[in-house]
């Protein structure tokens, strides 16, 4: 039976659900308890299974990112919430030099089942150090997959996917999306991370999208239609592993790629979607490929500033006038 | 007690500022004028103002997310900070910053910041630099008792005082990093205590006494500006408000009602007054003056605010390198 919630209600029913399969995962973060974490993805979660496995961390993110490092080596299946992506950089040795490598460095003899959940982007006016979408940072370091669900079914079924891993997993929310309402089955299920999907099919052009970028393609592409451009809308959902096949596949059909991420112009996730269509599917391309990003600044505090800054519809509908130029 | 009367009457003037600017920003924050986050310094303005009546514009201080006390007492005007809570261009920052991030390097003031326990390491930064080149200039860092778990906490009393840089480390103690007690996120009750493990000296005032907080700071200050090295600096105090404004019943997940009127009743402006009074530094009358002149100051500041343009959408491109 589904339902329709929240995105935030549908990680809570992830976690909740593993918690109950599985003594060995628990949650560590700041003011995930009592308070149910800062956007209530952990609400109730304390008063249910008890404050030893649902932890409010000291504002240590190195402690309890390594923490959750040294417990997946032992046995455990940690959750970490890190309030706000821009906070991981306090726990960067952690995250890159420790909990990517051990896997590979110790010969396959350690395994780390953990995931780090953070969240991007701008729109809540918390300027430059609350803001960031820099999830793509970690696409360049071998050994931890990238989950980005855009949907609570998907939010749901990939953080069930992510906790029952056995690879260290980012789990790559977004702050904007967490009231965003959809249809959620009631029992537990898993989404494939490294899987994209084709949520709309098309002929002429495609997009390649991530988190809230996926909503607003599918608008343009609604809109398009109307005037004859018949788009295809990829849901990318993780970053690693990359699903190059169903890019190409649908890079060969179209002939086009625009990708549409949150993250900064300059080396974000269209950055690696495209030198990879340049490697290889070069022949098939008919127009340049083009990337609908943020701006290479950091976000601003001024709304209509940060308003600029988060790739719109418009810049989309701006995205698909310049390839239609060459079609 | 010789502390001079115009030292007095000034920590009585930087305190109401404070109190009067955080309550008008409380009132715009709840009718929309303000986006964004504001944390603010209601309850805590004691040590903001008695720390910063020790320091001239050649010192430095570093910041926190609750910010507005501490750049209110630094000597930063009224206007360009509303400006800035607006997001308006002729804000301290061009509007670019908001409440997190107010700065103005010339006043000495080195930022607020958006990452708990993102200070301290500047401060001794700040610390090296006065060494170097401004003998006898200070800094002093302000941080709450919750970012003093950070790792940052660790190497920046390590390395101030094995290199005996002249900073003074204000711990704001106020009980509480958004909903976790200290008991709940560190096992001491006094972090000066610390300080002993780097080899400084710790101290612990109540931080609602605007005196006690005024001569102590102005030691370790005095101490730092001879060369003698840091200082860790504990003010217990509580905050009133929520985390940040919008936090459900100022924080009725995790702390009573009863408890938080306790503190109101330990209000340190309402403390100062009755020193006052009773010292005969000033009549009632005198200090409602001073409220009515910061009244005035604060709308002056809001239409100043409201009728500053937004940055123009090139200002987002400007800045990002020098
Ligand atoms: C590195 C980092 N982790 C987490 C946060 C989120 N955060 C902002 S303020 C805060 C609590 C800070 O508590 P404290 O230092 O005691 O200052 P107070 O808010 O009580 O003044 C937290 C956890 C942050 N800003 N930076
Ligand atoms: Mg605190």
């Amino acid at each position: 039976m589904s339902r329709v919630i929240t995105y935030a209600q549908a990680l809570n029913e992830a976690l909740a659900h593993c918690m109950d399969q599985d003594d060995s995962v628990f949650i560590m973060g700041e003011d995930v308890g009592r308070y149910g974490g800062i956007f209530q993805v952990t609400a109730g979660l304390q008063e249910r299974f008890g404050v030893d496995r649902v932890m409010d961390t000291p504002i240590s993110e190195a402690a309890f990112v390594g923490g959750a490092v040294g417990a997946a080596m032992t046995g455990m299946r940690p959750v970490v919430e890190i309030m706000f992506i821009d906070f991981i950089t306090v726990a960067m040795d952690m995250v890159i030099n420790q909990m990517a490598k051990m896997h590979f460095m110790f010969g396959g003899r350690a395994k780390v089942p953990m995931v780090i959940r953070v969240n991007i982007g701008a729109g809540r006016g918390t300027a430059a150090q609350h803001s960031q979408s820099f999830h793509a940072i970690f696409q360049h370091i071998p050994g931890i997959k990238i989950a980005m669900p855009s949907t609570p079914h998907d939010a749901k079924g990939m953080l069930i996917e992510a906790i029952q891993d056995d690879n260290p997993v980012l789990f790559v929310e977004h702050k904007k999306m967490y009231i965003d309402k959809g249809e959620v089955p009631e029992e537990a299920y898993t989404v494939p991370i490294g899987k994209a999907k084709v949520v709309r099919p098309g002929k002429d052009i495609t997009v390649v999208a991530t988190l809230n970028m996926v909503a607003k393609a599918l608008a343009v592409a609604e809109e398009m239609a109307g005037q004859g451009v018949d788009m295809e809308v990829i849901d990318l959902r993780a970053l690693c592993p990359l699903d190059r096949e169903a890019v190409l596949a649908s890079v060969r059909k179209t002939g086009t790629l625009i990708t549409a991420d949150e993250g900064c112009h300059t080396g974000n996730m269209g950055a690696e979607l495209a030198a990879m269509v340049a490697e290889h599917a070069l022949d098939s391309l008919q127009a340049p490929i083009i990337r609908v990003a943020g701006p290479d600044t950091p976000v601003a505090f001024s709304p209509p500033l940060e308003q600029a800054f988060i790739p719109s519809e418009q810049d989309l509908k701006d995205a698909v006038s310049r390839v239609l130029e060459y079609l | 007690m010789d502390i001079p009367l115009k030292t007095v009457r000034q920590l009585y003037r930087t305190m109401v500022v404070i109190r009067a600017f955080e309550e008008k920003v409380q009132d715009l924050y709840a009718r929309g004028h303000i986006p964004g986050l504001a944390h603010l310094y209601i309850g805590e303005e004691a040590i903001a103002a008695g720390v910063c009546a020790n320091l001239g514009d050649k010192d430095y201080i570093t910041s926190t997310h609750r910010g507005h006390g501490h750049v209110i007492a630094k000597g930063a005007l009224l206007k360009p900070m509303m400006a800035e809570l607006y997001g308006k261009e002729t804000g301290y920052c061009k509007g670019k910053g908001g409440s997190m991030h107010i700065a103005d390097v010339d006043l000495g003031i080195l930022g607020a910041n958006g990452i708990a326990g993102g200070g301290l390491p500047i401060a001794v930064g700040a610390g090296l630099s006065c060494k170097m080149k401004h003998p006898g200039h200070v800094a002093v860092c302000f941080f709450g008792d919750a970012s003093s778990n950070n790792g940052t906490f660790h190497e920046s009393l390590n390395f101030a005082a094995v290199h005996k840089l002249p900073v003074v480390f204000v711990c704001e103690n106020n009980g509480f990093g958004i909903s976790v007690s200290q008991a709940q996120h560190q096992a001491i009750t006094d972090i000066a205590i610390r300080a002993a493990g780097y080899g400084m000296p710790g101290q612990t005032v109540d931080g609602n006494d605007v005196l006690s907080v005024y001569l102590a700071a102005g030691e370790a200050i005095e101490r730092a500006r001879q060369g003698q090295g840091p200082t860790l600096l504990e003010c217990k105090t509580y905050r009133w408000r929520g985390h940040h404004e919008g936090d459900p019943n100022q924080g009725g997940r995790y702390r009573s009602k009863e408890d938080i009127q306790a503190w109101v009743e330990k209000c340190p402006i309402k403390r100062f007054e009755q020193y006052l009074s009773k010292n005969k530094v000033m009549t009632k009358k005198q200090m409602q003056a001073v409220w009515d002149e910061v009244e005035l100051e604060i709308t002056g500041s809001i239409e100043f605010a409201e009728q500053s343009p937004f940055p123009p959408l090139s200002e987002m491109y400007q800045d990002v390198l020098a």
